[in-house]
């Protein structure tokens, strides 16, 4: 796990900006720094040193030194990979997984990514052809980014390093800013930065002389709904599941550091914990945040879990000053507003793992989306359920049972319950049939947007724009499957594994490894039936089956309780943290240009008033100031009042 | 005093849930759910108005979007409690 930046082209000084790219981001790579260029191309590369601790520098070339490579990530099959090469007569100088991409590259070009199974991201220069290539892994677990100018293409793990390269100039891309504020994250390839781009995952980009092309080398895929399932036997999807399972922690937990896990009390991380905790060489660590709100803490289930496996358990406290204390560091490594606060705590939870001596952690990340887990699938089947039969009044109490922590829900009646859900059937044909009703609740946020930022984004509709990027089978899959589709393709990447994930993760030099993301168990979970996975409304019914032996069994039974952190809260009690007001003043906002600064300012106080805000005034309180977070790390604006908070 | 309800309701609605926007449709029957307007805090925001500003008290039977999903259903329900009130 690492970082890297680089380019293709003729650069002046290229040594230089390739230093300063690394120096941008240290954080990902503490261990070494290292940097190679030619006439045409150059890589950097910031090591953490977990594989081939001696012998496994950055960029590495081969023996000719026609190709280098600066690889961020694990390939978790190296091992396998390199026996393979060995027998065809292939030496290796190292024992590091990046010089099994230099010799698969040279076996199969740059198909050889067909061949990983890992978290990568890399940029390869092959002298002899005179190309760049880059890749990414399947399901967007390592970032990579980048910027033409002219005949110039820059790449990096994040965009701070781009915004190193002389002439570029940070500025928030107003189309991104409204897929934020529907679907929570931009749609890939666009950033939050306009003309700076993320190469989509499962993706290849060659850079030619004069030509780039990218394509995608992977993708996720279903069966249609009328297809013969591709199982019945509930009891043997269960046995080769778990042996899926199994081998994808056997071979993340290979590493010439110690390994640990994050501990969340909830199913997925107790399932990685506990797969990790028999096959660890000594006695597993375990990492967990505790809440000081009774209605986001899981600390009972967390000890419960690390005394069934004997984990050394550590646990860092989160409340709310902290999370507004870290909220602006966070926005600096998200490098895109968010509408939650939810990437805060994990923030602290690497520092947590940093500071106990660990460089890599386990996580169940992935489950939710592979398994079926999240409770907008229930939420789908319910409003296709009470669509069946418009105006049943016993039906949308469905409702309440899938949201028993939302306070708002409780008391309302049947009709409310169905009004909120849009559960009448008029909309069954829609591609987001799944999704809707979050994203319209999401959407109700722009209601904060400036005039100027509304005339802009006359016309455009981001929701449109996601069915679109649609692939043509689409409509031939089963609804559970289109709703898992557009968790793992989109909100997974864009999201969870991003703002949630490796920017959280590696800004304490931590790296993330996620079982449940194994393209193999992806593949083999694609074709479970939908029924074994939602079964009823008990989600992830096949992967209980398949650990039950693993958990105890008041962790096994438990439903689902989503990640969620305090939110608008944070920010508005007595002596919290000042950068509040200064960045929600309204000359502030009506220097940013983005929010209408009167509304910003009413939102701000009803926030003071009312700290049991519903969502949407929560999430737009959330991303109004990430925004404006964002303008003032990324471009100078407020950036005095930035600083001195 | 219809009137003058309406008003106050158009006001708490502009002011609480819309922040200051005149540019929402919020008149007659719009529905406050379809636009957006109004959550299922939202609801009880506006149960908790009824109550504070008119004195009604308002039964989970009558937290309904019959009674409460646009300003005329509101204008309507806060109007005859208000009678039943008077009368009482």
């Amino acid at each position: 796990m690492c970082g890297f930046g680089g380019y293709f082209g003729t650069v002046r000084d290229g040594k230089g900006l390739l230093d300063r790219m690394t120096a941008a981001i240290a954080h990902r790579g503490p261990d070494e720094q290292g940097i190679f260029t030619t006439d045409k191309a150059g890589l950097g590369h910031a090591r953490l040193a977990i594989v081939g601790l001696g012998d496994g520098q950055q960029p590495m070339s081969d023996a000719t030194g026609d190709l280098t490579v600066a690889f961020n990530g694990e390939i978790f099959n190296y091992v396998e990979l390199r026996e393979r090469l060995r027998a065809k007569g292939r030496r290796f100088r190292t024992g590091s997984d990046t010089e099994v991409i230099l010799h698969l590259y040279e076996e199969m070009g740059e198909d050889c990514v067909s061949a990983l199974n890992g978290d990568f991201a890399f940029a390869l220069w092959d002298g002899r052809r005179r190309r760049m290539v880059l890749a990414r892994d399947r399901m967007g677990v390592r970032p990579l980014f980048y910027l033409r100018q002219g005949e110039q293409l820059y790449f990096a793990s994040e965009v701070k390093a781009l915004l190193q390269v002389p002439g570029v100039v940070a500025e928030l891309d107003p189309i991104a800013l409204d897929q934020i504020f529907t679907l929570w994250a931009p749609i890939a390839p666009r950033t939050a930065f306009r003309g700076i781009c993320e190469l989509e995952p499962a993706s290849l980009m060659i850079v030619e002389e004069g030509r780039v092309s990218t394509r995608p080398y992977w993708s996720l895929d279903y069966p249609d709904a009328d297809a013969p399932p591709r199982h019945r036997d509930e009891r043997a999807v269960a046995e080769e599941l778990r042996a899926l399972l199994g081998d994808a922690t056997r071979i993340r937990m290979r590493a010439d550091v110690p390994v640990g896990a994050y501990l969340s009390g909830g199913l997925d991380s107790s399932i990685a914990s506990a797969l990790a905790a028999g096959m660890a060489p000594g006695r597993l660590k375990t990492f967990s945040v505790t809440f000081d709100s009774a209605e986001h803490d899981e600390s009972g289930y967390q000890r419960e879990m690390a005394q069934a496996l004997g984990t050394e358990h550590h646990a860092v406290a989160c409340g709310e000053g902290d999370i507004a204390a870290v909220f602006p560091d966070v926005v600096r490594f998200t490098e895109q507003p968010v509408l939650r606060t939810a990437p805060a705590p994990l923030y602290k939870l690497s520092a947590l793992v940093r500071d106990a001596g660990l460089k890599v952690v386990l996580t169940g990340e992935g489950a939710d989306e592979v398994f079926a887990g999240y409770d907008i699938f229930k939420e789908a089947k319910v409003r296709r359920f009470c669509a069946r039969q418009a105006g049943s009044r016993i039906r949308p109490h469905l409702f309440r049972r899938l949201y028993p922590y939302l306070p708002g829900l409780r008391q309302q009646s049947a009709e409310y319950l169905a009004s909120f859900f849009g559960a009448g059937g008029s909309q069954l044909d829609d591609p987001l049939f799944s999704h809707r009703s979050r994203l319209d609740g999401t959407a109700a946020a722009k209601l904060f947007f400036s005039g100027d930022l509304r005339t802009t984004l006359s016309g455009y509709d981001a929701a449109e724009e996601l069915i679109a990027r649609l692939p043509p089978a689409f409509r031939r899959w089963h609804p559970l499957h289109q709703a898992q589709y557009l968790e793992a393709r989109f909100l997974l990447p864009g999201y969870i594994l991003s703002s949630q994930g490796d920017r959280m993760a590696m800004a304490h030099g931590i790296e993330g490894r996620f079982p449940f993301l194994d393209h193999r168990l992806v593949e083999f979970a694609a074709g479970i039936p939908p029924g074994m996975k939602l079964k009823g409304l008990v989600e992830k019914h096949i992967l209980r089956e398949a650990s039950k032996d693993l958990l105890p069994p008041v962790i096994g039974r438990r439903p689902k309780q989503p990640y969620r952190a305090p939110d608008s809260r944070c920010f508005v009690g007595a002596g919290r943290a000042g950068y509040v007001a200064d960045m929600l003043d309204e000359g502030e906002i009506a220097a940013g240009g983005l929010f209408n600064p009167k509304a910003v300012a009413k939102l701000h106080e009803k926030c003071r008033r009312q700290p049991a805000s519903g969502f949407r005034d929560n999430a737009a309180f959330v991303g109004i100031l990430s925004t404006q977070l964002w303008l003032a790390t990324f471009t100078g604006a407020g950036a005095s009042r930035a600083r001195a908070a | 005093m219809t009137d003058a309800i309406q008003e106050a309701v158009e006001a708490f609605i502009i002011e609480n849930f819309l922040f200051g926007d005149t540019t929402q449709a919020i008149a007659g029957m719009d529905s406050l759910i379809e636009n957006g307007i109004v959550d299922s805090t939202g609801v009880l925001e506006l149960v908790a108005f009824i109550e504070d500003r008119y004195g009604i008290a308002v039964a989970d039977a009558d937290i309904v979007p019959a009674n409460l999903d646009s300003v005329a259903r509101i204008t309507a329900f806060i109007a005859s409690r208000s009678a039943a009130l008077a009368a009482a």
